[in-house]
């Protein structure tokens, strides 16, 4: 299975021209940037563990910056997921303005429903890791 | 008790004499009033009768959606009446419309009561529309106060939550309305969703008319179909969902059946406009203690929204939809089957997701109106669009909007899934160009061939729809167009 999280999970894996690509588009709207890294991609784990701090008035021309830390986080953890995750702090948004997945582990997650019967046929769903 | 005194003059008429005095003279027109910010303001199209004087017929229409009746009450003489009474303030024939005026009308914060809807549409729109005196009418546009903004708390989460809540950034969501929409079994209609979610899409839908009919009923549907987003969760590690429709005969018989959708672990359910404003507000209040998301398909609109001299304006509706609270409602897609001007949908879209808009002449928009930080409400394009369309529906609409792809998804050659799939990819490529800088609105044709190189579900698509579009003129539109400028 892919875990098809973030923006671009239906195309081809992004190159890091092509990240590099959205990460200056990012910082081009004046978004600030982090990444984060998690071997538990549930799609109710809100919090993946943060890499470093994020990074803060960066311009478009230091998007090198932050693809060298994508680089980074995925050599310390090749077998987990990476995000980068765009933040926008602008009143009224105050909360991610994009994000996508740029490291994937070699074996990917896979998810399993397991059901338990209530009443009257109706059943409570659990998605459960099987890694 | 005092008994109104009777006049004897022959000329103009004293205010309080018994009998009929027209309206502009009994104070339903001041052309010196300054509205107070305080003020409601409605902008109301009118269209008199021949031989009815355009002031005259707007001094009715703001006495009769305020305090007056057809003749002089001296019981207005216990009340502070002039505090009471709407003003209409400005009367302005429309160009290139014979004999209709825009009247702008003034209400005092206290004709409402807060934090109801309901009251506010019996007020404005409840009494007037019948007037023999007007051929015609429409309310246009209103400017609510935040005074009484703040008596709302809007949308049970708004776009910022929904998208947390979905962790879903950065591109419009994908949804589908199941079809056929009716005759389905419970068992098949679960199919669709299912193969629809695990090819793609975040959401399906119910349409606005399957409710519980004898070849399906509700509680069966939402067995099967919660199975199908399960399932396609699973598959995906992504947050999915299908709008449950809980429309029904009975408020009782909607929460039982929102209440089952969440005992199953929803995060979504819909409503259909025809249950009515009170309905919708009791169904907002429980979306929000209940941790849904609420959807709203804006049945019936068509029969008031639709023709440009009489009814009430879609922005209308949207703004009492915004105020009442729902997370998404269908706003129009520009390019689909159904009726949208773009000026005037860009006016709609607006409306549902800036927390301040400026007046706009060019896109309907008569007043500013400020939400106060009210949340957002998702606009919903659904109706006719492929993924042959995805640069100019992300051109026209954004990114904060869900793209429902109904026909384009279950119709596709290969399979549901595959649909899915196509209108996935599509929107992915779109936005990944956009960001890189390309002109997607004109290279639009170009990117998508590309993404269809890899992608043969797309090439289906794209092959199978290539052509199809909905050209008809639209019967609402602005009342002053955007000059073209010379290239």
């Amino acid at each position: 299975m892919r875990v098809t999280q973030g923006a671009f999970s239906f195309l081809p894996d992004l190159t890091d021209e092509q990240i590099a690509a959205q990460i200056r588009y990012a910082l081009d709207q004046g978004w600030s940037m982090s990444v984060e890294h998690t071997d538990d991609a549930h799609p109710r784990n809100s919090y993946w563990e943060m890499w470093g701090q994020p990074w803060f008035d960066l311009t478009a021309e230091e998007a090198g910056v932050v693809l060298d830390e994508v680089r980074a986080c995925r050599a310390a953890h090749p077998d987990e997921y990476v995000k980068l995750i765009a933040y926008d702090a602008r009143r009224g948004r105050q909360t991610t303005a994009l994000s996508l997945i740029v490291g994937r582990p070699a074996v990917e997650q896979r998810l399993h429903v397991q059901r338990a019967d209530t009443h009257d046929r109706a059943v409570r769903y659990r998605l459960a890791p099987t890694r | 008790m005092v008994a109104p005194m009777l006049s004897t003059a022959d000329t103009k008429k004293d205010r309080w004499a018994s009998g009929v005095t027209p309206y502009a003279e009994m104070g339903y027109f001041d052309a010196d009033y300054e509205p107070k910010p305080t003020d409601v303001l409605a902008a109301f199209r009118i269209t008199p009768q021949p031989g009815v004087d355009a002031v005259e017929a707007a001094a009715a229409v703001a006495g009769e959606s305020s305090t007056a009746t057809w003749t002089v009450v001296w019981t207005d003489r216990l009340t502070d009446h002039r505090h009471y009474q709407a003003k209409a303030y400005d009367v302005a024939a429309v160009p290139g419309r014979e004999g209709e005026y825009i009247a702008r009308i003034a209400y005092d914060l206290d004709l409402f009561e807060e934090g109801s809807i309901a009251n506010m549409t019996s007020s404005i729109i409840g009494n007037v529309f019948g007037f023999k005196a007007l051929q015609a009418l429409r309310l246009e546009d209103l400017r609510i106060p935040p005074h009484y903004v703040k008596t709302f708390q809007g949308p049970p989460h708004g776009i910022v939550m929904e998208r947390e809540y979905l962790d879903k950034f950065g591109r419009p969501l994908l949804g589908a309305t199941v079809k056929p929409k009716l005759g389905l079994s419970a068992k098949n209609y679960g199919r669709v969703v299912y193969e629809a979610l695990r090819g793609g899409l975040d959401f399906t839908k119910d349409d606005e008319n399957i409710n519980s009919q004898p070849f399906m009923r509700w509680r069966d549907r939402f067995l099967y179909c919660i199975e199908g987003v399960n399932r396609a969760s699973a598959a995906s590690g992504e947050v999915k969902g299908h709008y449950m429709n809980v429309t029904a005969a009975t408020m009782e018989e909607m929460y039982e059946r929102a209440e089952f959708a969440r005992e199953l672990g929803s995060v979504i359910i819909m409503m259909d406009l025809t249950v009515g404003y009170t309905a919708m507000q009791s169904m907002s209040h429980w979306a929000r203690r209940n941790g849904m998301i609420l959807h709203l398909h804006r049945a019936g609109h068509g029969t008031y929204t639709r023709q440009k001299s009489h009814g009430v304006s879609f922005r209308v509706i949207a703004k009492w939809c915004r105020l009442l609270g729902v997370d998404h409602l269908h706003a129009g897609t520009v390019v689909g089957k159904l009726e949208g001007d773009p000026a005037m949908i860009a006016g709609y879209y607006d409306t549902l997701r800036l927390d301040h808009i400026p007046e706009n002449p060019e896109h309907g928009i008569y007043f500013d109106q400020d939400w106060a930080s009210l949340p957002a409400v998702m606009p919903v394009a659904s109706g006719g669009i492929h993924a042959g369309q995805m640069h100019q529906l992300l051109h026209y609409l954004g990114e904060d909007v869900v793209l429902q792809f109904g026909g384009g998804t279950i119709g596709h050659p290969m399979g549901i899934a595959a649909g899915a799939t196509a209108n996935r990819v599509a929107v992915e490529a779109m936005i990944q160009a956009r960001n890189e800088g390309r002109d997607y609105a004109q290279e639009g044709p170009d990117i998508l061939a590309r993404a269809a190189r890899g992608c043969p579900e797309l090439d289906a698509a794209l092959q199978l729809w290539r052509d199809v579009t909905f050209d008809f003129a639209s019967t609402d539109t602005p009342d002053y167009v955007v000059t073209p400028t010379i290239a």
